[in-house]
């Protein structure tokens, strides 16, 4: 290749890359010719997220878990969902699933939902043009749940059941009333055994927080990040949710914790985490039931008790399935 | 006492001022305000202070200072007994495959979602069981250097428990899991509790002590095998005992801090730069520097940014560029 030539291949570059970003509509972008809805059986999720989407619109055409669910997790869900095989992921180096055993699954389409940015895009068209897979990436905000699950339901051709769905989203995340930041209750999100790992503002892991018209006690930006007791207690939370047993165990039997206001005034809570997290993990519209959750105790009612309806009413829309009467409680309170 | 020796001395109280300062500003440096005459007056009223600023001082930046000097000492005197032992100063204290081990046994802790006191029970015991399975590949060994097989067998050994964390993340849930898997590999100081310190205190006295009891025949060790025999030293014996030693101590540094770079190959070289090589000079300046230098670089790691600063990085970011200076000095004759 002669040096003009690629001086002017390297100028088309951004060019290309645009080209490829182009979304079909906004949040969806489509790479290879899409099958009719109607002919969409088999569905391969490239990852939990998309995993989460795919079994709450159409759980008959999701082919299997990206992700080896625990136990207690899979006791929670359908028996059909409960026998599904864990097949593994794509994302590009960190992928699990050979690509050729992706072609001999030979799925009808690949979804994949959760962060999107030039990276993603990329790896998506490389599948794709290796295998001729259609590959279908969801922007996947949790303030857009109810697009992503609209979406989901035209590619899938369960346009009735993710409208239902896509309602509930709406309804979850309706408007706060209080705007102001100023008024808004500070929310610090404990994760990891320690309590010590939190999402930043704007992370993808604390988009609860602000879907639940609280702001983030955290200071500054980014993804996750480590951080001290001493700079907590800086903080001052108003309240501290974690979705980790273990944690909230240590915290409200340690004398360190409970020098923070919200540990000492009972306001740290345990959100479920099973069988998808309620705040988080995977960041999917299993979170919807979670800002519900978070709005009405942070407007001071009772985190566990009045939950198991709405529990129920959640796993029957979205998963399917009623666990027992068991299995939610202990899901709510833990040991 | 001899020019030397009193150099010697000066350079030890050099030191002794370097920790001083240095816990100095660590305790009055953090997210919290503190003035320095606050610190000071809380510090006077003793462990029963009142108040969240006797809770800042006592409960969160002492131990944590603490913890960052028993840890700095830990990581630098086992590297230093390393680099006399295998007569080699490019060997760290994870030359045998400690962190690789402890790393891999905090990661199956974290995967199994266990608390956070098995997950450091499990990165000491993986720490030994890796050195272990190399001691033992090592004494398999027959036709090479006693040394060199160890190194080697540390090498491939290491290389295994690493392969073995990979695996670990790629099973990980990665928006649950994965993340505390990667920060717990970085280091860090943020979560040291009063209890922990209760734990690490004995083992890295048990560490210790047999090290700072042998520091006059370390220096033997430099010599060849054979030679050493002659002067009457049980050279298998000794290495075992420094090896136990080293791994004692830096196992269970790394079970509170997580996996601490650098550290441990270049304070010793640095040490040795104000004290020369002896050993039981190069000891307690190891010491002192190893202490002095953790705890600096944890008060970086805690001021910084709003957020913690992983320990790791940090250590690594002033570690790698002074290693490279000695080195280059290193090379220039006298």
């Amino acid at each position: 290749m002669k040096r003009r030539d690629f001086l002017a291949l390297a100028a088309c570059l951004p060019w290309l890359a645009s080209r490829a970003a182009e979304p079909a509509e906004p949040g969806l972008h489509v790479f290879g010719a899409l099958p009719p809805a109607g002919r969409v059986a088999r569905v391969f999720a490239a990852g939990a997220p998309a995993a989460v989407l795919v079994h709450a619109v159409a759980p008959d055409k999701l082919m299997g878990w990206p992700w080896a669910l625990p136990a207690p997790a899979l006791a929670m869900l359908r028996p059909q969902s409960r026998a599904l095989p864990v097949l593994g992921r794509l994302a590009g180096r960190g992928s699990t699933m050979p690509l050729e055993r992706l072609v001999a699954l030979a799925p009808d389409l690949i979804v994949d939902a959760g962060t999107v940015d030039a990276t993603y895009l990329s790896g998506a068209e490389r599948v794709h043009r290796q295998t001729g897979i259609p590959y279908v990436l969801i922007d996947g905000r949790l303030a857009d749940s109810a697009r992503q699950l609209r979406q989901a339901g035209g590619l899938l051709g369960a346009d009735a059941r993710a409208e239902t769905l896509a309602r509930y989203a709406v309804a979850a995340l309706a408007a706060c009333e209080r705007s102001d930041d100023e008024a808004r209750p500070r929310v610090y999100l404990a994760r990891g055994a320690d309590g010590l790992e939190t999402p930043l503002p704007g992370s993808i892991n604390g988009e609860c927080i602000d879907a639940a018209c609280a702001t983030n006690a955290a200071q500054g930006a980014g993804a996750l990040a480590r951080v001290s007791l001493e700079r907590l207690l800086v903080w001052a939370p108003d309240a501290i949710v974690s979705q980790y047993p273990e944690f909230v165990a240590l915290a409200r039997r340690d004398s360190l914790w409970q020098s923070l206001a919200a540990v000492r005034e009972g306001r740290l809570f345990l959100a479920p985490e099973r069988p998808f997290g309620w705040l988080d993990g995977p960041p999917s519209v299993n979170r919807l039931i979670g800002v519900r959750w978070l709005r009405r105790i942070l407007g001071g009612a009772s985190p566990a008790q009045d939950w198991i309806e709405e529990a129920e009413e959640f796993h029957r829309l979205f998963y399917g399935h009623v666990p027992t009467r068991a299995q939610l409680v202990r899901s709510l309170e833990p040991a | 006492m001899s020019a030397d020796m009193r150099s010697c001395g000066v350079g030890l109280a050099v030191l002794l001022g370097v920790v001083v300062l240095a816990v100095a500003i660590a305790l009055v440096s953090g997210a919290y305000p503190l003035a320095l005459s606050d610190a000071l007056g809380v510090l006077l009223d003793g462990p029963g202070a009142a108040g969240e600023a006797g809770t800042v001082v006592w409960s969160l930046r002492l131990p944590r200072i603490a913890a960052g000097l028993l840890v700095g000492m830990a990581l630098s005197a086992a590297g230093a007994a390393y680099q006399g032992m295998f007569r080699n100063p490019l060997v760290s204290p994870d030359i045998l495959g400690v962190s690789a081990g402890a790393g891999l046994g905090a990661a199956l802790a974290i995967l199994a979602g266990l608390p956070l006191a098995a997950v450091q029970a499990f990165a000491f015991g993986g720490g030994l069981l890796a050195v272990g399975c190399v001691y033992f590949a090592a004494s398999r060994v027959r036709h090479h250097d006693p040394v060199l097989a160890l190194v080697l067998a540390g090498i491939a050994i290491g290389t295994l428990f690493a392969a073995g964390i990979s695996l670990v993340k790629v099973l990980a849930d990665p928006s649950v899991q994965l993340p505390s898997i990667t920060f717990w590999l970085m280091g860090g100081l943020n979560a040291v509790r009063p209890d922990d310190l209760a734990v690490a205190l004995p083992l890295f006295a048990c560490g210790l002590a047999p090290v700072w009891l042998l520091r006059w025949r370390v220096n033997l060790l430099t010599l060849a095998d054979d030679e050493a025999a002659t002067m009457g030293i049980d050279v298998v014996r000794l290495r075992r005992v420094l090896i136990v030693c080293a791994t004692l101590t830096t196992a269970a540094a790394v079970s509170i801090a997580g996996i601490v770079g650098w550290i441990g190959l270049i304070v010793p070289h640095a040490a040795r730069l104000l004290v020369g090589p002896e050993f039981s000079r190069l000891l307690p300046a190891t010491l002192l520097l190893g202490g002095a230098f953790l705890v600096a670089a944890d008060t970086l790691a805690r001021s910084l940014a709003t957020v913690e600063l992983p320990l790791g990085i940090l250590t690594a970011f002033v570690g790698a560029p002074a290693f490279l200076w000695l080195l280059a000095r290193q090379g220039r004759p006298e």
